[in-house]
C-alpha cells in the first residue's frame, strides 16, 4: 500500500466530517457501548462484528473512545468504497479504511497481508467475518476464512467479538433515509486462536462467540 | 412572551426543594457510605433533575417556541425509544420514516398554529388511516395488524398526548391572558412531584404492593401518601392557575391518578416486550418516556377539562 499524505486541509475537513457522522449516529441511535467482556483499553485488536447495514463500523467507531477510535481502522470492499469520489474521500480520508478487493478473480493484493500490515502499524480493525451485509432471517451468515488466516498470522491479537443490536432495524439494505431508533453496540470476551486449531474449528468458535453475545444482548 | 411573576416565585422553590433534596442525599451518602445502591441512584436521580428543571426552565422562558421546541424534542426522544420495541419488519421502513418525519414535525406545527381543530384529530384520524394504507402497499402482512397497531400506539403516546401539554399555551382564558406557560409549570411540577413523593412516601413506610407483577416499587402506602401530598401542593399551587384552591385540589387530583395510572401502563408494556427501562439516557431514571409516561397520560385530560371548563373559543 502506497503512503499518501493528504494536506492539511484535506486533513481537516476529513475530521470534521468524521465528527458530524458520529454526531449523527447518536441523534439516530443513541448508541450506547456496553463493554461485557473486553475493557476500553488501547490494545492491538481485531473487532469481529455482526453486518446487516453500511452504517455498522461507525457505529462501532462512535462508542469507541476518542483515543481508541483514532487508532481503529475498519476493513471494508474497495469494490464499494472506491465507486465514487465521495465514497472514497469517506472511506479513505475519514474512516482510513483498509480497503480490500473482494473480488478473488482480479484482485492484486493479498487483503490478509494488507489487514497484517495495518496491525503492525499500530492500528487496530473491525472486521466483518460475513463478508457482505446479512439479509437472510438468520442471525449470521457463515464466516468468511480471512478472521482465521489473521488470527493465524498475528496470534496475539485479542479478536473481540462485537454485536451490534437493531442498526439493520434503523437502515434496512436498499434504504437511504434511516429510522431513530435506539441501537447498541457489545463488546464480549476476547479470543484468541489455539495452537494447532484447524480453520473449520476456529471459524466455529468465532461464530458461535459472537452468536452467544448476541442471545446475551436479547435477553 | 417573557414569563410572569408567578414563574420567578415558582422557580425560587423548586430551587429551594432541589437544595435541599441534594443536602439530604449528599448526607445520606455520608451516613450510610457511598457503597449504597439505593443512595447512588438517589442522587443520580437529583442529579438527572437539576438538568431536567433547568432544560423545563430555559424552554418556559423561551415562551411558546421554547416550549412547543422542547416538547417536540421530547417526543422524538420518547417515540425513537417506543418503537425500539415494537413490531417492525421491512416494509414497515417507509411508514416509520413517516412517523418520525412528517407526523411528528406536522403535529407540533398544528400545536404551534393554534389550529385546535386540526392538532385534536391528526394523528387520531388522518395518522390512523394513512399508515396502515402505506404499510399495507408493501404487501408484506405477517403480523400486520400487530405492527401497524403498535406504531399507532406509539404515536399516541408520545406525539399526540404528549403534544397536549404546548397545547395548552393555545387556551384563550379570560383574565389568565399572557400566563398560560404557568399552566404548563402546574401540570408538570404537579404530576413530577407525585412521582417523586410516591417514590418517598414508598420507600419510607412502603409495605403493600399494589401490582407487583407490574411494578414491583409501587405500594399503596406510596401511592396514597404520594397523591395526597401532590393534592395539597397542587391546591397550594392555586395561585399560578386559573382555579380556585379547590378546584386546583381537583385538578391535581385527576392529573396525579391520571399519572399514576399512566406509569402503570407503561410498565405494562415494559414487562410485555421484556425490557427493564424505556432507555439508558437519563441517567437514574432510565429513558425519556420513564421520565414521562406520568406527563403523557394526564396532559390530554387536563388539557380539556381546562378547554372546556375554564377557556373562550
Amino acid at each position: 500500500m502506497t503512503i499518501r499524505k493528504p494536506s492539511f486541509l484535506r486533513w481537516l475537513f476529513a475530521q470534521v466530517t468524521a465528527n458530524a457522522i458520529v454526531l449523527f449516529a447518536r441523534l439516530v441511535t443513541a448508541v450506547r457501548g456496553v463493554w461485557a467482556g473486553a475493557d476500553p483499553v488501547a490494545k492491538k485488536r481485531v473487532y469481529f462484528a455482526n453486518h446487516g447495514s453500511n452504517g455498522d463500523f461507525v457505529l462501532i467507531w462512535t462508542v469507541l473512545p476518542p483515543a481508541l477510535r483514532s487508532r481503529t481502522r475498519p476493513v471494508a470492499g474497495s469494490d464499494y468504497w472506491l465507486t465514487s469520489k465521495l465514497k472514497a474521500f469517506i472511506g479513505r480520508d475519514v474512516f482510513n479504511a483498509v480497503l480490500i478487493d473482494r473480488n478473488t478473480a482480479t484482485r492484486t493484493e493479498d487483503p490478509v497481508a494488507q489487514m497484517v500490515e495495518a496491525l503492525d502499524g499500530g492500528s487496530s480493525l473491525i472486521l466483518f467475518p460475513e463478508g457482505t451485509r446479512n439479509v437472510t432471517e438468520d442471525l449470521l451468515l457463515p464466516f468468511k476464512p480471512g478472521l482465521f488466516h489473521l488470527a493465524k498470522a498475528r496470534p496475539d491479537v485479542e479478536l473481540v467479538p462485537t454485536w451490534i443490536d437493531n442498526l439493520t432495524s434503523v437502515m434496512p439494505k436498499g434504504k437511504v433515509i434511516p429510522v431513530p431508533l435506539l441501537c447498541s453496540v457489545t463488546f464480549g470476551t476476547s479470543l484468541t486462536i489455539k495452537d494447532g486449531e484447524d480453520k473449520k474449528e476456529f471459524l466455529a468458535r468465532a461464530q458461535t462467540a459472537l452468536a452467544d453475545l448476541a442471545k446475551e444482548v436479547a435477553e | 412572551m417573557s414569563a410572569p411573576s408567578e414563574f420567578s416565585t415558582l422557580m425560587m422553590a423548586v430551587l429551594a426543594i432541589l437544595i435541599v433534596a441534594t443536602v439530604v442525599a449528599q448526607f445520606l451518602k455520608l451516613k450510610l457510605g457511598a457503597e449504597n445502591d439505593v443512595i447512588e441512584n438517589l442522587i443520580a436521580r437529583i442529579n438527572a433533575w437539576w438538568g431536567m428543571v433547568a432544560l423545563l426552565a430555559l424552554a418556559m422562558l423561551g415562551g411558546k417556541a421554547g416550549v412547543v421546541i422542547l416538547f417536540a424534542l421530547l417526543s422524538f426522544a420518547g417515540l425513537r425509544e417506543f418503537l425500539t420495541l415494537t413490531a417492525k419488519r421491512r416494509a414497515d421502513h417507509w411508514a416509520l420514516v413517516i412517523s418520525f418525519f412528517v407526523i411528528l414535525p406536522i403535529q407540533y406545527l398544528l400545536v404551534w398554529s393554534n389550529w385546535y381543530g386540526m392538532y385534536a384529530i391528526f394523528i387520531p384520524v388522518y395518522a390512523f388511516l394513512l399508515l396502515p394504507i402505506v404499510v399495507a402497499v408493501h404487501g408484506d402482512t405477517d403480523g400486520y395488524l400487530t405492527r401497524v397497531a403498535e406504531t399507532q400506539w406509539g404515536l399516541m403516546i408520545c406525539v399526540f398526548a404528549a403534544s397536549h401539554v404546548p397545547a395548552l399555551l393555545s387556551l384563550n382564558i379570560p383574565g389568565y391572558e399572557g400566563k398560560n406557560v404557568l399552566l404548563v409549570a402546574f401540570l408538570v411540577v404537579v404530576v413530577q412531584l407525585s412521582d417523586v413523593l410516591q417514590y418517598v412516601w414508598g420507600k419510607l413506610m412502603g409495605k403493600h404492593k399494589i401490582a407487583p407483577r407490574l411494578s414491583p416499587s409501587k405500594t399503596w402506602e406510596g401511592f396514597v401518601g404520594g397523591v395526597a401530598s401532590a393534592c395539597l401542593v397542587g391546591a397550594g399551587l392555586w395561585w399560578l392557575t386559573p382555579f380556585s384552591p379547590l378546584e386546583a385540589a381537583g385538578m391535581a387530583l385527576v392529573i396525579t391518578l391520571m399519572g399514576f395510572f399512566g406509569g402503570l401502563v407503561m410498565s405494562a408494556i415494559k414487562r410485555d416486550k421484556g425490557v427493564k427501562d424505556w432507555g439508558h439516557l437519563i441517567a437514574g431514571h432510565g429513558g425519556f418516556i420513564d421520565r414521562l409516561d406520568s406527563v403523557v397520560f394526564s396532559a390530554p385530560i387536563f388539557f380539556h377539562l381546562t378547554r372546556y371548563f375554564w377557556s373562550v373559543a
